[in-house]
Formats: C-alpha cells, structure tokens, sequence
C-alpha cells in the first residue's frame, strides 16, 4: 500500500497537518506530540548554533592580528569567549540530538506512540526556553560575561558579571535535560512495540538510553554546583571561597563531575546516529551490534570516572592523577570499538555516498582524529605541557563538532525526508559537505600546530610569531561558515519546496521507514511489523 | 503473529500507554535517583571538609540542639508512617481515613518546618552564620555553618515541596481523581516523602550529633 493510499484508507493526517486544540503557533508550543516537540527543540537548538556560530565568527576575526583586530579591549573577547561556551554547549550540543531527532524518532523506532510522559516532555522544552532565556539576560545585568563556561570558583565568586543569574539558568537547563532523561529511559522500559525486545532495538535508541542515565545521573551534580555559586554570590556562605576556608578545587572536582559526562551526553547520541546512518547505505547489517550497545553502556559508565582529566595542573596528587589518567585510556577503548565495528560494516557492503554517508564517513575520520589527540592530552607528562593551549580547543572541537555535530548535520540529510515529506538537493548538499569539511579541518587542525607552538586559549592577544596561523585558522572559519550556510540554506528551502520524498529513500529498515513521510500522528496506521533482527538487510531484499 | 496474539499484543500496548502504572512509578523512581545526586555533591563536599577540619565540625556540631534534631526526626518518621499507611488505607477503600493520614503527614511536614525556623533564627541570633562576627578567623566553623545552612535549607526546599505534592494528592482524593484504583499519584507523592525523610536521616548525624 502505498503512502498516499494508506492515508486516504485510514483518514490519517501527518502530524504537520493535524490540528489539535490550538491552532497556528500555539498548536506548535502547547503540543505534546513528541514530533511536534522535536521539530520545537530543532528550530531552537539550531538558533542557538548560529548564536554560537556567529559569535565563534568574531572571535575568529579578532584573531586576525596579533593586537586584536576587533578589539583593543579584552574584557569584550571574555566575553565573546565565555558566550560561544555556554551558548554551544548547553544551549546547542547538549540538548539538540536528544531534544530534537530523540524526541522525534525514539518512539517511532522502538514502535511507540509517543514518549512515556507527553506532558513532562513539553514541560521539557519550556524549560529549555526558560533557562535560555535567563542564562542570555544575564548579559544585561551588572557586566559583561567573562568566567568561561565554566565558571570557575573563586573567580566567578568576585566577578562584576551576572553569575548567579547565568547560573541559575543553567541549573534550569540541567532541570530540562533531567526530565529528558527520565522520560526517555522510562519510554524505553515501558512502551517497546509487542516483539520489540530490548537487543531488536535500533542503536540510536540504545545510544539514547546510555545517554539519558548519564542525564539522570550527573546532570544533577551540575546543579548542586550551580546553586552553590549561586547561593555563594546571594548570601555569602563561604562553600567555594578560600577567604571562607573553602576549597576552589572542589568546584572543580564538582564542576567536571558533571561536566566530563557531559562530553558523553553530546557524543553518545551522535554515535547513535552514525550507527544508523552506516547500515543503511553501506545496505548491510551493522557489524557486531551487540558490541555497540555494550560500548555505549561502558562509556556511559567510564565516562563518569575521568573528570579530574581536566584539572591535571591543579595540583592534583600523582597517585590521583596517574588512576585518573589510567582511566582516561581506558574510555578509549569502547570508543574505538565502535569505530571499528562502523568499518567493519563498511566491508562488502553495497556503499551508497548520499550526502549523509559523507558526514557518517566525515564523523569517522574526525572522531578518530579527536579521540587519538585525547589520547595525547591523557598522558600526564604531554597534558602539563599542552594545558590550556589551542591543543585542547582543537581536541575538543575535532570530538563536539567533527564528531556531535557532523553526525546531527549528516542525520539531518538522512531524516529529512521522513520529517517533512521532502527532498533536498542533492548537488547544493554534497557542496556544503565540502565545503564544510574543508574549512573545519583548515580551522581546527591549524590549532592543534598552534597548541603545539604553545598558543594559550582564551587570549585575546598573542605574539606576532603565531599570525600566519591564526591567519590560517580564521580563513578555514570562513569557509567552514560558507559551508554551513550552504547547508542550511538547502535544507531549509527543501522543507518548504522540495521535491516529495518517498516513504523510504534510502531503503532502511528501521521502523520509521515503514510509516508515511511525514509521520501521522499517531504514527502507525496500523501495528508495525517487527523484524526478526535490528538491521536485517537480508530479511528485507528477502521479501 | 497470529490474529489473536496480534489483538492482545496490541491491548497489552495500549493498556501500557493509558495510566501505566509501572512506568509512573519507574519515572518517579528515576527522578528520585537524580535527587540523591543533587545531594550527594553537597555530602561529598561535607566529607571533604570534614577530613580537612575535624575539630571544627566537632565544635560546629556542639552548638547543635541534638534533642530538637532527634524529635524533628520522629516528627518526619511519624509523616512517613502515615503517608505509608494511607495507600495502604486508600487501597482498601478506605478513602476517608487516607485522607486522613496524608493530612497527618502534611501536618507534621509543617511541623518540622516550625522547628527548623526556630533552630535557624536561634542560630542566627548567637551569631552563628557565614560571615559573622564570631565566625572570623575560624574557617572549619565557617565551612560547617555554610554547609550547614546550605543542606538543611535545601532540604528544607524539598519539605515544602514534599508538602505541596501531599496537599496536590488531597486535593485529587476528595475529587475523586486518586482513587482505590487509581492511585499511583498518592504512591509517588509517598515515595518524595520517604526521600525527604531518609536525607534527613543522614543530615541528623552529620550536624547534630557531630559534637
């Protein structure tokens, strides 16, 4: 039966046409339609990726000469500095793949209806606004933002910026992405299609499930944190303060408690995604699916145990830093096991290099290109050296950009066509890829030699030596943000005008293939057909 | 799949999604692992500067009243017995005398709450509070009033919320919304309850009998 066949036979609306109780916006921000709640969380994050973005520009151009290009004054580069944090990172990475193509698929592929708690997930995004809302007016209080996103005790306890307001949108923010969690795991437990067991289950729900424990379980820790600065900085109890007796280092210890999973919750998902992504166009059964979910499982559980990684020059005891370092390698090793079994899954596989096969493949390569460089700055002896250097920007960009965001852009190409019913075009996708890729790694990889030359980050100045870098560095941001505009521009003209998709493009075999593009709103117009295994290619040209 | 498996698996998906009580109470229980979170960085800081200070915390904790501290403690052990035996009541369709013992816990919740803020102003009144007077130069004090204030006020957030949450479930008794049926919102408001108190339970030896 075909799509439209099926929908006249069943009288079904997509969930893009169906009118609830409000009409217009309203019907939008007051749904609690899970997809109608993922497109909500799309269109927010990917706002706050072009506030990053274009903040990340200037900083860019500020590093075009060695006085400042922009600014003779540094406290403006503070800022820019500790916005494109916050914003990126809790704003953009950490909530858009679970807000936005998590809400909207998870059920769909694990056969459901909608998520456990509807309501809570709406309350969710609100949340998400809320604390965007109050973390961004914090800028207009008492000056200009200047702590990094970390906010780093004592600093952050005598600044003249608005912490505790920043903070407290931040602990909101934590809220949002709790509830995300428990309403993701629980759905997991609780609404699995009859015959979709746990190990039938597609691997981007599995990414989910890992991820949303590590929500549950570390994203509070954040939050006590943030309510202590803010407590801090209200009443003046002296937790962090070292003229109180209190120790700054323990803020940190805190801080990354959270924060180093944190990394996990923006990568998890994003390994997910390629998981997904690599058996659909290499057209065969992903290699060692149990291995995957495992890993994902392990890096959930390691991931916990590293944080003090981050604070090896604070004077942390040798034995201390030589276990955490220790388990630093360790996390490596279920990382690398997924990367291993994507290529496996490549061999004598039917490889089809549609634009999302080129970000899957990207994300490999970049992935693989961050996680070694983590390596380095996991070793004791290289980390003194490269700490605070354009080294751990790099790092960090190569594993949250190269690999988080190349797989949220590639499963952007990829869902397109289920979300809206429609295509892009293909030439202007495989344009933006490149260009893309290009610029990031003429950007990014440039760094890693200024890390190694000793370029602090977060300086608004430097010596003259370094200029033909950063000069580098900065063209490569140019054309990495004529790539990314190239790729928006494509695929927002095709939501609206693009050719009409089918059903099922790319030939998956997941669940969401089998239903009408875009989704009715109750999903399935009549009980999903499970298959006898994730990924059965076989079992589908079979038939 | 056989027709008939084919309609029970689909009654089966269905029941699980309208009023699944399994999942309210995994979600609840889910929420109640992230609270002990929250407080475990606030008992990790504790155990941190009380290995850093021990004859401070021990000073800290003589200028405790022990004796208020325990009988709060029975006072929110007597709410959770009752909020306990009022789904027990409630399932036996006895809904008055749920009705009952929820207001019985609600009660000593704003009981315990009249007994903090007389411990804290009595506190505040010796000048025994972060930045005082008396406080200078003694930073382990400094550090076990903070925390001091910090846990139990936190805490204290959560009674308030905990009473809220009981008063919300009184509120659907008498509408007849939680019912001998229907009554996973009681057990969950109970299983809040129960997390305010065993917080509690640890938070009494650490302040009150640290002397």
């Amino acid at each position: 039966m075909t799509t439209s066949e099926a929908l006249e036979h069943h009288g079904a609306l997509s969930y893009l046409e169906e009118r609830g109780r409000y009409g217009g916006i309203l019907g939008w921000i007051f749904s609690t339609d899970h997809k109608r709640i993922g497109i909500l969380y799309l269109v927010s994050t990917l706002f706050f990726f072009f506030v990053g973005m274009s903040l990340g520009f200037l900083m860019r151009l500020q590093m075009l000469s060695p006085h400042g290009e922009l600014f003779k004054n540094a406290d403006y580069y503070n800022a820019l500095f500790t916005l494109h944090g916050v914003v990126m990172v809790f704003l953009f990475i950490i909530p858009a793949i679970p807000g936005s193509l998590g809400n909207f698929f998870m059920p769909i592929m694990i056969g459901a209806k909608d998520v456990a708690f509807p309501r809570l997930n709406l309350l969710s995004w609100w949340l998400y606004v809320m604390g965007a809302v109050i973390a961004l007016a914090s800028l207009f209080g008492s000056g200009l933002p200047d702590t990094g996103w970390t906010f780093y005790a004592p600093y952050s306890l005598r600044t003249h910026a608005d912490v505790p307001m920043a903070v407290f949108g931040v602990f909101v923010l934590g809220f949002s992405s709790i509830l995300t969690g428990i309403n993701f795991i629980t759905t997991m437990h609780r609404m699995r299609a009859p015959g979709m067991g746990w190990f039938k289950m597609p691997l981007f729900p599995w990414a989910l499930y890992a991820t949303s424990w590590v929500q549950v379980l570390a994203t509070p820790v954040l939050g006590i944190t943030m309510l202590l600065i803010f407590v801090e900085r209200i009443f003046h109890v002296g937790i962090f303060n070292p003229a109180m007796g209190g120790d700054p280092l323990l803020y940190q210890h805190l801080f990354w408690m959270y924060s180093h999973p944190a990394v996990y919750i923006m990568i998890l998902p994003a390994m997910g995604l390629i998981s997904e992504m690599i058996p659909t166009f290499a057209h065969r059964t992903i290699f060692g699916y149990g291995a995957i979910v495992w890993s994902s499982m392990g890096i959930a559980l390691l991931g916990s145990l590293v944080w003090a990684h981050h604070m090896f020059t604070s004077g942390l005891s040798d034995a201390a830093a030589t276990v955490f370092s220790l388990l630093t390698f360790l996390v490596a090793v279920p990382s690398a096991i997924k990367v291993f079994n994507w290529t496996a899954t490549l061999y004598k596989g039917s490889i089809a290099l549609e634009p999302p096969m080129l970000y899957a493949l990207s994300f490999i390569f970049l992935f693989s290109v961050g996680g070694l460089t983590g390596l380095i700055l996991g070793a004791l002896a290289l980390n003194v050296m490269l700490h605070d250097t354009y080294f751990v920007v790099a790092h960090f960009h190569y594993v949250i950009f190269g690999g988080a965001a190349f797989a949220f852009f590639g499963a952007l190409h990829y869902w397109l066509p289920k979300m809206f019913g429609r295509m892009y075009n293909r030439s202007a996708a495989y344009i933006g890829w490149a260009l893309l890729f290009t610029g990031f790694n003429l950007l990014y990889f440039t760094m890693f030699v200024l890390g190694v030359m000793g370029m602090p980050r977060r300086y608004a100045f430097y010596l003259p030596r370094f200029q033909t870098s950063h000069v580098i560095a900065t063209v490569g941001s140019w054309i990495m943000i004529a790539g990314i505009l190239v790729v928006f521009t494509n695929l927002i003209v095709s939501v609206f005008k693009g050719e009409k998709a089918g059903e099922n493009p790319w030939g998956g075999v997941t669940l969401e293939w089998q239903i009408p593009s875009p989704p009715p709103t109750e999903n399935f117009l009549e009980p999903p057909t499970i298959p006898e295994k994730a990924y059965d290619f076989e079992g589908a040209f079979a038939s | 799949m056989s027709d008939v498996a084919a309609e029970a698996g689909r009654a089966e998906h269905a029941h699980a999604e309208h009023g699944d009580y399994e999942g309210a109470k995994l979600g609840m229980w889910l929420f109640l692992f992230s609270e002990c979170m929250l407080f475990g960085g606030l008992f990790v800081l504790y155990a941190m500067y009380r290995a850093d200070h021990p004859r401070a915390f021990s000073a800290g904790g003589s200028h405790m009243d022990a004796l208020l501290g325990v009988a709060n403690t029975l006072v929110l052990l007597t709410g959770s017995f009752a909020v306990a035996s009022s789904i027990t009541a409630l399932q036996r369709g006895r809904r008055r005398l749920a009705m009952g013992l929820v207001g019985t816990t609600i009660l000593t919740g704003v009981a315990f709450m009249i007994v903090k803020a007389v411990e804290w102003s009595g506190h505040i009144r010796q000048g025994y509070f972060p930045h005082s007077q008396l406080l200078q130069g003694k930073p382990g004090e400094q550090l076990f009033f903070s925390l001091y204030y910090v846990m139990t006020g936190l805490h204290g957030l959560h009674v308030i919320a905990g009473i809220a949450v009981l008063t919300a479930a009184l509120i659907l008794m008498a509408r007849r919304k939680v019912t001998q049926e229907h009554f996973v919102f009681l057990e969950n408001a109970a299983l809040y309850w129960h997390l305010v108190d065993i917080i509690w339970i640890f938070l009494l030896p650490l302040f009150y009998l640290a002397a």
